[in-house]
């Protein structure tokens, strides 16, 4: 393996993209120092390459990750690809050369740098996906369920089946303001779309006569005494207030 | 009146009920239906005093033929009284549901004409629910105290989680506050959930379909700062309760004045919040860090001290089991440490298997070592600048917010520092004197 030359891998955003420049990597021999989606300046970047998105490589390097690692690592690493940190790519990368080395003790590794992190920023990515479970706010349009949110990571493939199990005879749609991305479900089945603009009819008397009465019951419910705006932000941060009915 | 008004009302009366928990039930959607649970319950919102809101908690009715003298809808309190019809209550609850506003119902209700009575109705709510909106989310009845075993039967099998509260924390408490109530009253339907839950079990072992009853478990709850009953009373009911009624929460409820009676505190005291918040973590203690209420308080030292965390008050008493090698030590050990939490505790048995920690890496897995370093080695090295001298241990454990934590003044609240053996001077540092004397009634036998 060569350490001189460290070349950037472009590669089309996808997980099965990402999973072929780790094929492509070991094919080649060589070690990228940065693996973009991103054709900013990293395109003038002398060396470049383009990795051809392939389906069977990713599929082979996917079906290693269970093989040499484990299953959970499989999962993880699906995971991983949805996580808020700009070097997540090379967070991913390296994660995968220490799993192939280490086997399942890399799971184990906690006090690891890149294996610390990677875990920190799943487990967060999972603790915001369980906040909007929550903090998800419906508005009824005629027959349709829409809702917004604006997270910092790409939450909405672990939020839709949620949903989905709830609402099976509904329609709705929650689009992800920060990644331009929704998730539709129909009674016939869910897909996730990415989806630039969002506009929506303005809102019915009889839809806002239900947004009253939840104002009215999330107001009336708190104890006086106790009042403790502190206790609240922490646990409902001011970043969700923006799409919760309830909140000013 | 409309229903914007009776939601008022009613969310009003219904508000010092403190469990909002939606957790304990696992249950995918079905096709046709509307509704999930999900294990670990879901918070939808945070209301103004902090407290999560997961579940629509409204009273059925506030009307009440009982006078527990603590109650806001006590008969002879003067208030507007209303009532939701079945009708009203379900379309709520599935409209709110399905803007995901909440989790589910939390329906509890005023006694009216007589708990049979008030019973159907609530049965008739849940049942529309159930069986007209198909309904499949979470619901949390609570039971009212002297509802015949059928009723109480019937109901089971429609909700989730099933909780009848205990009120006050011992028989002579609750004969003062609560004459129409006894505590036979609440412990018989109790033990009739408790074994409902048992038999059902038994019944889904033969018949995988058999109707679930009250999958989610019980609860109770018990006003706390009402009464002179002690930390220790208190805590030991609710380690009685969890293993003779196999309860899967006791919920605790600092006393907010709502009138004005000389056998309450008065109106204007504030609600002792800091005693809750102590409750709630040697309520902690006992359900996941394997501690008894006997370890916590006792005979002799009946009241938890305010100053600092129960966890931590057991450590610097028994610095003899301390300290505790990180790299050996079991999981049950490593929970006794302070600045250890469950989560971490069980990071630490993975991680090592990987390498030896330090203490490093030990801040990468989220123990608190401002707290932890007193009480462990690392591959038997100490952490630097750590002594166990008690008193020294004592004014690193006391964090700037503990401090400001402690009320001013010397109120009832404040027990004499529960630290046997260790100087004085720790002991002022702490708390001022002032101690609590426990009534010497009996308490409620289980």
């Amino acid at each position: 393996m060569t350490l001189e030359r460290r070349p950037v891998y472009l590669y089309d955003g996808t997980l099965e993209g990402f999973l072929c420049c780790v094929y492509e990597s070991y094919a080649r021999k060589e070690i990228p120092c940065e693996i973009t989606s991103e054709n900013g300046q990293t395109l003038l970047a002398e060396d470049a390459s383009w990795i051809i998105t392939d389906w069977d490589h990713a599929q082979k390097v996917y079906v290693s990750l269970d093989r040499k690692i484990t299953m959970e690592a499989q999962d993880f690493i699906r995971k991983a690809f949805l996580i808020d940190d700009p070097d997540r790519e090379m967070l991913m990368y390296r994660f995968i050369r220490m799993g192939y080395r280490y086997g399942r003790r890399v799971m184990d590794m906690l006090t690891d740098d890149t294996v610390g992190r990677l875990i920190r920023a799943v487990r967060g990515l999972e603790r915001e996906a369980h906040s909007y479970m929550g903090f998800v706010r419906f508005t009824v349009y005629d027959q349709v369920m829409v809702s917004c949110i604006r997270p910092k990571n790409r939450v909405l493939p672990l939020l839709a089946p949620h949903f989905e199990d709830r609402f099976p005879e509904e329609s709705f749609l929650i689009y992800d303001r920060t990644y331009r991305m929704a998730a539709v479900h129909k009674p016939e089945g869910t897909v996730l779309t990415s989806l630039d603009k969002l506009v929506l009819p303005p809102i019915e008397d009889s839809e806002r006569a239900y947004h009253e009465l939840w104002r009215c019951f999330q107001r009336t419910i708190a104890i006086e005494s106790r009042t403790n705006p502190r206790c609240q932000m922490n646990h409902m941060p001011k970043r969700y207030w923006e799409e919760l009915t309830e909140m000013p | 009146m409309d229903v914007y008004e009776k939601l008022t009302i009613l969310t009003d009366a219904a508000k010092y009920d403190v469990a909002c928990t939606s957790s304990g039930s696992d249950r995918a959607g079905r096709a046709g239906a509307v509704g999930n649970a999900v294990a670990c319950g879901i918070c939808h919102s945070f209301a103004a005093d902090g407290r999560c809101i997961s579940l629509l908690k409204v009273l059925m009715t506030n009307s009440c033929i009982y006078d527990c003298k603590y109650c806001v809808n006590r008969a002879s309190r003067d208030t507007r009284r209303t009532a939701f019809t079945p009708e009203e209550l379900a379309e709520l609850t599935i409209q709110f549901y399905r803007r995901n506003y909440i989790e589910g119902l939390f329906l509890s209700s005023g006694v009216l004409k007589s708990p049979d009575y008030t019973t159907e109705r609530m049965t008739r709510a849940i049942r529309l629910l159930r069986d007209g909106y198909r309904f499949n989310g979470y619901i949390h009845v609570k039971a009212i105290p002297g509802t015949s075993p059928e009723l109480l039967r019937e109901l089971g099998l429609l909700v989730d989680r099933m909780s009848i509260n205990i009120e006050l924390p011992s028989e002579s408490s609750l004969r003062a506050l609560a004459p129409q109530k006894e505590s036979s009253a609440i412990l018989r339907p109790m033990g009739l959930i408790t074994s409902g839950i048992a038999e059902n079990r038994s019944d889904l072992a033969l018949y995988r379909h058999a109707p679930r009853f009250v999958p989610a478990g019980q609860s109770t709850q018990m006003i706390v700062g009402a009464t002179p009953d002690s930390d220790h009373r208190i805590l030991t009911l609710s380690e009685g309760l969890y293993k003779k009624y196999a309860l899967k929460r006791v919920f605790f409820s600092a006393y907010s004045p709502v009138v004005e009676d000389p056998l309450l505190p008065s109106v204007f005291t504030t609600p002792p919040l800091l005693r809750e918040h102590r409750l709630y973590q040697a309520d902690w203690l006992m359900r996941f860090y394997g501690f008894s209420a006997e370890e916590i308080v006792s005979e002799r030292y009946p009241n938890m001290n305010l100053a600092i965390d129960p966890k931590c008050n057991w450590a610097v008493r028994h610095m003899d089991e301390f300290p505790v090698e990180v790299n050996r030590a079991s999981y049950e050990r490593l929970l006794r440490v302070p600045g250890i939490g469950v989560q971490s505790a069980r990071r630490i048995v993975q991680a090592r298997r990987s390498g030896a920690l330090d203490f490093d890496g030990l801040k990468k897995l989220g123990v608190v070592m401002k707290r932890a370093r007193f009480f462990l080695t690392c591959s038997g090295k100490c952490a630097p600048d750590v002594t166990d001298d008690p008193e020294e241990v004592i004014r690193g454990l006391l964090s700037e917010k503990d401090r400001r934590m402690l009320p001013a003044a010397t109120g009832e609240q404040l027990s004499f520092l529960d630290l046997p053996g260790i100087a004085s001077g720790a002991a002022r540092l702490l708390l001022p004197a002032g101690a609590t004397t426990e009534s010497r009634e009996g308490g409620i036998m289980l």
